[in-house]
Order: structure tokens, then C-alpha cells, then sequence
């Protein structure tokens, strides 16, 4: 498939858009339908899209393992730090109130900590899927 | 304002310790720094968890609120006496197996996965817990789910490629018990309208009694069943057990199906009313399969050939003890399950912790390759020994107490045949348990095997330090707990007053 030039073309030029339709999700998520989860899928999916037509290497030379794994739990560090900074500022674990001077704002701020970090390991988490099993299918 | 910070969330800490050290787990990657970790987070929740039994041992209930949402809205954790004796039961198993694992881990699992698998337990550790504490039945899916995905993941680490199969029977099998128990749930909730298990046993009270409820309490106990191993749905049990790594069946059987066994009461006898329950079938169902349990149970385990699939019949057998108490729907029935419950994971812990010793030097559990093998070790054989007069009950060990409550119970329930069941387990317990005494004291050994050889700074063929302790303290706790009561009994007895008293707040 890396051969033929039409795909290329297409992936090369629909990768900036899925990518900014994942971001447009994921940070849009608090006012519309959206967030972390979906938006995670649809980040990985444009790497996935990129796996698919520039192969496999290609793909794991812009997202090594390392920097995956790293990430995944990153993410979920994020969201458990998120929770524990509420406990921190007096409020309940993940009560984002107390994260702002007013309610309504830190809860805004909590919900985007939140979803970030949700949205980092479910992309992460999905093209650590799909490379485990492209790679099985490639040694057999 | 750190004092406030701890003493104001203890509830929550207990979930959010090691949901954090999870991820910097797999970031580390280090075996001794990760294994130590692995231990410090398990023994502060174990900390944690006496000191919230502690507090609720006064008659206090504490409710805890997460992300300030007031309940019956929010997710609430609401901890009563019951709650507290199984977070400390999964607590202290939990720091028990890390006291044991890093010998074990070292030889079964590959190093460059270390951080992956000790992050897998913490998780599985996380779900049970939070099993335990929360209050709101859909947060309690959540948790079901987050430990049996961990689990998964751990039976499937195990050396024998038969660990996959069995980690793949279990996916499937439980998940369709998750199944059953979410759409038990989504069903109650479309007859009260509410998540919270209190708000929910509130508006059963006044609700007639329709299909839908009917449906929704058969989903949810046929789940949760399914999760407990209670007989005949135990099929992934023998497996799991039997092919995971040594610290993984350690901690699972001593643990995963006891927090499964408080699911099933929490959801008999605080969602659903008892009342509710004897209008159904079900109490008999349960008191039957509970005798069933005990003695297809102990045949099996007669007949295995190897030490782990024996012990893990020996499971599906000692479930029923539980199962047959709760159908007994008395007071002293409850006591005795729980009583069981706390009794039964620190013998088969200790029986699982000896099999590890013995898969640690001999690289199997089949009994032709462990003939003779406790004459070679006398130590792990005698807390073996003492583990395993538990398993049959005899006076002075902590499987004569609970087993002699549940007898007082069907005494007094006039069950006779239980009766005679229970003896009869007993009995058959006996015949396996000498089973492997046999084999491991009085055979010859066949072949000739490694003692005590330095190479390098190793020295082969003696036990770990760790892993004899850790094995010791479990045996020592299963004498003590059946000398002294106490502790265990009244905790027991206490949690169930609290649970048949109603849903007071």
C-alpha cells in the first residue's frame, strides 16, 4: 500500500483534519457532545490511518513504545491528581469547585483537567492495542 | 492542614492510593523499587482500612461524598461494619501477598513486565476495595469490572500456556456474569429511579412487587453468582487458580470470591429486604447449593493430581460453607459466612503461599514431582500442615470456628442433612488433606533434586526469606484467630446485627 501514491496523497492530507476534529472534541467536550474518550479514539485513529497506508515503522518512529506507555499513565496520573488538588483545596476527591475562586469556574477547569486525562490514555491506550496485534500479525 | 487532608478522606484514600501508584508502577519499571512500592501502598491502606473498622466499630457509618455530589445523586461510599471488615480482609491479604511476592514474581514473571504486573495487582486490588466501600450499586459494577479486567490480566501472565486458556474462559465467563449483573442493575433502576443502595432498598420497600423487580433480583444474584463460583457456575475457577502465578492465587483465592460472597449479602439483605427474598425460592436454592457445593467440591479435590487444581475444588467446596450460611437466613448463619469468609482466606492464602514455596523449588505442583519435598522443607511444610488442619476444622484452628457456627446455625435451623453435610465435608476435607501429607512427608522422592548449592551470590534450592514469613504469618494468624476469636467473631457478629437491623443511618 505505501506504493500507491493516491492514498498517500489523501492520508497525508486528511491527517491534519482528524487530528484537529479529535483536539475540536476533546476541548469542546464541556459545552457539546464529546470528551476524552472520543476524542482519544479519534486522535489515535488518524495514527492508525497513518500506520495503515505508511506502514508500521513509519508509524512506531512517530510514536515510539516508550512515549505510549509513558503517556497512558500520565493521563491517569492527571486525572487522579485532578481529583486529589480538589481534596488539597478542601473540598471532596474530584470536587473541581474548590479549584477556582468561583464554583462554576473551577468546575469548568476540572472537567477539561479530567477529560485531558482521559482523552491522553484512551489514545494511547488504543494504538498500544493496535500495535501489539499488528506486530503479531507481521512475525507470524 | 495535611493531618485534615488524610484523617477528612480516609475512605477515599483507600481507593485513590493505589489508583496513583498504579501508573508510576509501569512508569518505573523497576523490580526491587516497584515490589517495595507494591508493598508500602498495600500495607497504608492496610493501616487505613483497621483504622476506618476502628471507627465504625462504634456504631458509626461513614459516608463519604465523591466530587461533593450529594447522594443518593452523587457516587456516595458509605461504610458500616461490614464494609470495614472486608476492605480490612482484601487489605491484609493484599499486604501479605507483597510481603511474599518478590521472590516468586522474579522467577515467574519475565522482568521487563514487573511494573505491568505489579500495576495489574494494585489495580485488582483497587476494584476489590472499592468493591467494598462504595455505596452506590452502578460504582460497584465500575469496581467488579476494574478488578476481573485486572485479574484477567494477571491469570493470564502465568507460565503454563494453559494460563492463557484458563484467563480467556474466565474473561468470558465473567464478563457474562457482569453482564447479568448490569442488567440486573439497569432493571432496578427502572423500577426506583436511583443508583444508591440505600435510596434504592428505600423505594423497594413501598414498590409492588412486579415481573421487573422479580427479573432484576434473579439477573443480579445469577451475576454475581457466577463471580462468587457458587456451584454450578465455579467452572473457571479450578483453572484460574491452578495456572496463574503463585502470588496471583494467593491473592485471588483468598480474596476476589469473598468480596463477590459480600456483594451477593449486601444485595440480599440491604437492597433487596430479606422479605423480598423469601417470597422467592431462593433461600432453599442456596442452602442446596451450598451442600452440593461442599461435596462435589471435596470429591473433586480428592481426585486431583496436582496441589493447586485440589486446592482450588477445595475453593469451589469452602464456598459453599458461605453460600450455605446465607441461605440459612439467620443471624448465626451470616456470622457464620462472614466468620468464613475471614477464616477461609487466611487458610487457603497459607495453603497457596505453601504451593508457591513448592513451584518456587520444583517448578510444578503435580504431586509425582513433590514426593518427599516436605521432609526437604520442613518450614514451609509445618505452616502447610497448620493451614491445612484449618481447612478440615479442627479445634484450635480458625476452620473449627466458623465451621462450628455454621453447625450451631443449621442446628438451629433444624437442617438436618446440612448437618450431616457439613460433617461429611469435613470428613472429606480429611481424606484430601492427608492426601497430600502423604505425598509430601511420607513418599520416597523419585528423582534427585538441588539443596542448598551456592552459585555467584545465589544459593539454589533454599526458600526465600520473604515468602517462608509471609507464609508463616498467615499459618501463625490461622492458630490465632482460632485460639482467640475476638477480633474476628465480634466483628462479624457485629456486621451483621448492623446489616439485619435495617438500613438505619
Amino acid at each position: 500500500m505505501t506504493q500507491n501514491s493516491i492514498l498517500r496523497t489523501i492520508a497525508k492530507f486528511l491527517l491534519p483534519i482528524i487530528l484537529l476534529y479529535a483536539f475540536y472534541v476533546q476541548f469542546h467536550g464541556d459545552y457539546s457532545p464529546g470528551g476524552g474518550f472520543q476524542a482519544g479514539v479519534i486522535f489515535s485513529s488518524a495514527f492508525l490511518l497513518y500506520a495503515l497506508v505508511f506502514g508500521l515503522d513509519a508509524a512506531a518512529k512517530v510514536m515510539p513504545d516508550w512515549v505510549l506507555s509513558t503517556v497512558a499513565c500520565l493521563g491517569v496520573l492527571l486525572y487522579a491528581g485532578t481529583g486529589i488538588a480538589g481534596m488539597v483545596f478542601g473540598g471532596e476527591f474530584l470536587n473541581y469547585s474548590t479549584l477556582a475562586s468561583e464554583p462554576v469556574a473551577g468546575q469548568h477547569l476540572g472537567i477539561i483537567l479530567i477529560e485531558l486525562g482521559v482523552g491522553l490514555t484512551v489514545a494511547s491506550v488504543m494504538l498500544i492495542i493496535f500495535f501489539t496485534f499488528a506486530r503479531r500479525i507481521r512475525t507470524q | 492542614m495535611t493531618s485534615t487532608l488524610f484523617t477528612d478522606h480516609l475512605a477515599a484514600w483507600l481507593v485513590i492510593l493505589p489508583l496513583l501508584c498504579a501508573p508510576v508502577m509501569v512508569l518505573l519499571n523497576r523490580s526491587k523499587l516497584v515490589w517495595l512500592l507494591n508493598l508500602v501502598v498495600s500495607a497504608s491502606c492496610l493501616i487505613i482500612a483497621l483504622h476506618i473498622l476502628w471507627d465504625v466499630s462504634t456504631g458509626t457509618v461513614i459516608h463519604y461524598a465523591m466530587g461533593g455530589w450529594t447522594p443518593p445523586w452523587g457516587i456516595e461510599y458509605r461504610i458500616d461494619g461490614l464494609n470495614a471488615l472486608v476492605a480490612v480482609i482484601v487489605s491484609a491479604m493484599a499486604t501479605a501477598c507483597a510481603v511474599y511476592a518478590r521472590k516468586s514474581v522474579e522467577q515467574e514473571i519475565s522482568v521487563h513486565v514487573h511494573g505491568l504486573f505489579y500495576a495489574a495487582f494494585q489495580l485488582c486490588f483497587l476494584g476489590l476495595l472499592g468493591i467494598a466501600l462504595t455505596g452506590d450499586i452502578f460504582n460497584l459494577f465500575v469496581f467488579l469490572e476494574i478488578s476481573s479486567l485486572a485479574s484477567y490480566a494477571l491469570i493470564a501472565m502465568g507460565r503454563n500456556r494453559k494460563a492463557l486458556n484458563s484467563a480467556f474462559h474466565y474473561l468470558i465467563l465473567g464478563t457474562l456474569g457482569a453482564t447479568f449483573f448490569l442488567i440486573g442493575v439497569g432493571l432496578a433502576f427502572a423500577a426506583t429511579g436511583t443508583l444508591n443502595m440505600a435510596d434504592m432498598a428505600l423505594s423497594l420497600q413501598d414498590a409492588a412487587n412486579t415481573p421487573l423487580l422479580l427479573t432484576a433480583f434473579a439477573l443480579i444474584v445469577v451475576g454475581v453468582a457466577l463471580k462468587a463460583a457458587i456451584y454450578p457456575l465455579h467452572l473457571w475457577l479450578p483453572g484460574a487458580y491452578a495456572y496463574a502465578p503463585s502470588v496471583v492465587s494467593v491473592f485471588l483465592a483468598a480474596t476476589a470470591t469473598k468480596v463477590a460472597i459480600y456483594v451477593l449479602i449486601r444485595c440480599l439483605f440491604s437492597v433487596f429486604e430479606p422479605d423480598y427474598m423469601l417470597d422467592t425460592f431462593l433461600p432453599d436454592i442456596l442452602v442446596v447449593l451450598g451442600g452440593v457445593a461442599i461435596l462435589y467440591g471435596s470429591l473433586r479435590a480428592i481426585y486431583q493430581e496436582g496441589m493447586k487444581k485440589m486446592l482450588a475444588y477445595s475453593s469451589v467446596a469452602q464456598i459453599g460453607y458461605m453460600v450455605m450460611g446465607i441461605g440459612f437466613l439467620s443471624a448465626a448463619g451470616l456470622t457464620a459466612s462472614l466468620l468464613h469468609m475471614f477464616n477461609h482466606a487466611l487458610m487457603k492464602g497459607a495453603m497457596f503461599m505453601a504451593v508457591g514455596l513448592f513451584v518456587y523449588r520444583v517448578n510444578t505442583a503435580t504431586f509425582d514431582n513433590l514426593k518427599g519435598m516436605g521432609r526437604e522443607m520442613p518450614y514451609t511444610f509445618f505452616a502447610m500442615v497448620l493451614a491445612a488442619l484449618s481447612l478440615v476444622g479442627v479445634p484450635g484452628t480458625v476452620g473449627f470456628v466458623s465451621k462450628w457456627q455454621l453447625l450451631q446455625a443449621a442446628l438451629e435451623n433444624r437442617h438436618w442433612g446440612m448437618v450431616m453435610i457439613i460433617l461429611l465435608g469435613s470428613l472429606m476435607a480429611a481424606i484430601y488433606v492427608w492426601k497430600l501429607i502423604e505425598v509430601l512427608y511420607f513418599q520416597q522422592p523419585e528423582k534427585l533434586r538441588v539443596q542448598g548449592v551456592s552459585s555467584g551470590s545465589e544459593r539454589i534450592g533454599r526458600s526465600p526469606a520473604g515468602m517462608v514469613i509471609a507464609l508463616w504469618v498467615m499459618a501463625l494468624g490461622c492458630v490465632y484467630f482460632g485460639l482467640d476469636t475476638d477480633l474476628s467473631l465480634h466483628s462479624a457478629q457485629y456486621a451483621v446485627t448492623e446489616l439485619l437491623q435495617g438500613r438505619g443511618n
